[in-house]
């Protein structure tokens, strides 16, 4: 099948079947992207996932973005970002048509119920697999750890704190042991 | 005009919203109320229906106010204007990337964001997942079905990995839990 075909039909699939926003649809881009297509590396997922969290929009679209211009540059880009888009795009647009009552249907509703779970054990499995696949070093493990238990306590209590904000702590305290460690290193350098 | 709004709208939208949907709820209850297109309850029901269709949430959204302020192309503008800032944006930063990100700098601060995410991702997942079970918020206690579904699709998802060497895709696990919700919650 033709690449962009191929773009086009996976994201559409990944679409189709992403409830729940962003983290959730990391486990379907590893397992479709990473795994069966082999299209990126994890390593690249982790980048993607960084740059998503850090930039604007839906995390989806950044996803699919990068995937498709790292494949096929910007054509590989547009197609795969509609074929993530066409999905929600036609059903939204039904029920905005048809149904006033969307969510009062009582086997939609439950499925939902059902779907609300799995959601919540597909993100964990996305995060497993990141830790398995982390440096196993102190830092990271101890960055990893607090930045967890700092959003479980954003989240029980609902705290007016993001998670970019979490982001840009990890990322200046990180700077700042490297810049640490770099700077004597340097230094002694040049004196040998 | 409509169309211009919307597409004005959206773009604000699309540029400006951090962090997923949630993060960026604030900002489109902001952008929608402010043009008058829905009121507070109409927006509350949409986000509700967002989130229990497939798709980005903040996608959703737009094709639904779109569709509902100026049918079909008022959809299509607020779903392309919602989408466009992070299409270009990523465009941009790869182009740019393939370089900034050998930097040993840059590298540092990534060595940092990435175990900083995976901790939010874990905490998110944990928190759903304990959250569905036992209504953190609400207080209203805990829930049997919820917490028998937990423990059958958790099953699902982890155990064949050790035992079969194969992991479940995770759309087929969207799917079981569909059919589980519809049974178990239909039961009554």
């Amino acid at each position: 099948m033709p690449l962009l075909i191929q773009l086009f039909l996976t994201f559409a699939k990944i679409g189709l079947f992403t409830f729940g926003g962003g983290y959730a649809m990391i486990s379907m881009i590893e397992n479709n992207c990473v795994e069966k297509k082999k299209w990126i590396t994890h390593d690249d997922m982790m980048n993607v996932t960084v740059i998503a969290e850090s930039t604007p929009g839906p995390i989806a679209i950044n996803c699919a973005t990068f995937v498709g211009c790292k494949q096929a540059g910007f054509i590989g880009a547009l197609v795969a970002t509609l074929g993530m888009v066409l999905p929600s795009f036609v059903i939204i647009y039904l029920i905005s048509i048809f149904l006033d009552n969307f969510l009062e249907i009582v086997w939609i509703a439950n499925a939902f119920k059902g779907i609300k779970i799995a959601v919540g054990i597909l993100i964990l499995d996305a995060g497993i697999t990141m830790i398995q696949k982390m440096q196993k070093k102190p830092l990271p493990r101890a960055i990893m750890l607090c930045a967890c238990a700092a959003m479980l306590v954003i989240n029980v209590f609902s705290l007016k704190f993001s998670s970019i904000a979490l982001m840009l702590i990890a990322g200046v305290i990180s700077l700042i042991i490297f810049m640490a460690k770099d700077a004597p290193a340097q230094k002694g350098g040049h004196k040998a | 005009m409509i169309y211009l709004d919307l597409l004005l709208g959206f773009l604000r939208v699309g540029c400006f919203a951090f962090g997923g949907a949630y993060g960026a709820i604030p900002l489109i209850r902001d952008v929608v109320l402010s043009y008058g297109w829905l009121t507070d309850e109409q927006l509350t029901y949409m986000i509700a229906v967002s989130e229990s269709t497939p798709g980005p949430i903040m996608v959703n959204l737009a094709t639904y106010v779109g569709s509902s302020q100026a049918g079909f192309w008022g959809a299509v503008l607020a779903t392309s204007a919602v989408v466009l800032p992070s299409f270009i944006i990523i465009l941009l930063l790869m182009i740019v990337l393939k370089n900034i990100i050998k930097n040993k700098y840059v590298q540092a601060v990534l060595r940092g964001l990435k175990p900083c995410i995976i901790g939010i991702i874990m905490a998110t997942g944990i928190f759903m997942i304990v959250n569905n079970v036992m209504n953190i918020r609400a207080e209203n206690g805990f829930e049997l079905k919820a917490l028998i579904l937990t423990v059958v699709l958790a099953a699902v998802m982890f155990l064949p990995k050790p035992i079969l060497k194969k992991k479940v895709s995770p759309i087929i696990l969207i799917v079981i839990s569909a059919v589980l919700g519809i049974m178990v919650y239909g039961i009554g």
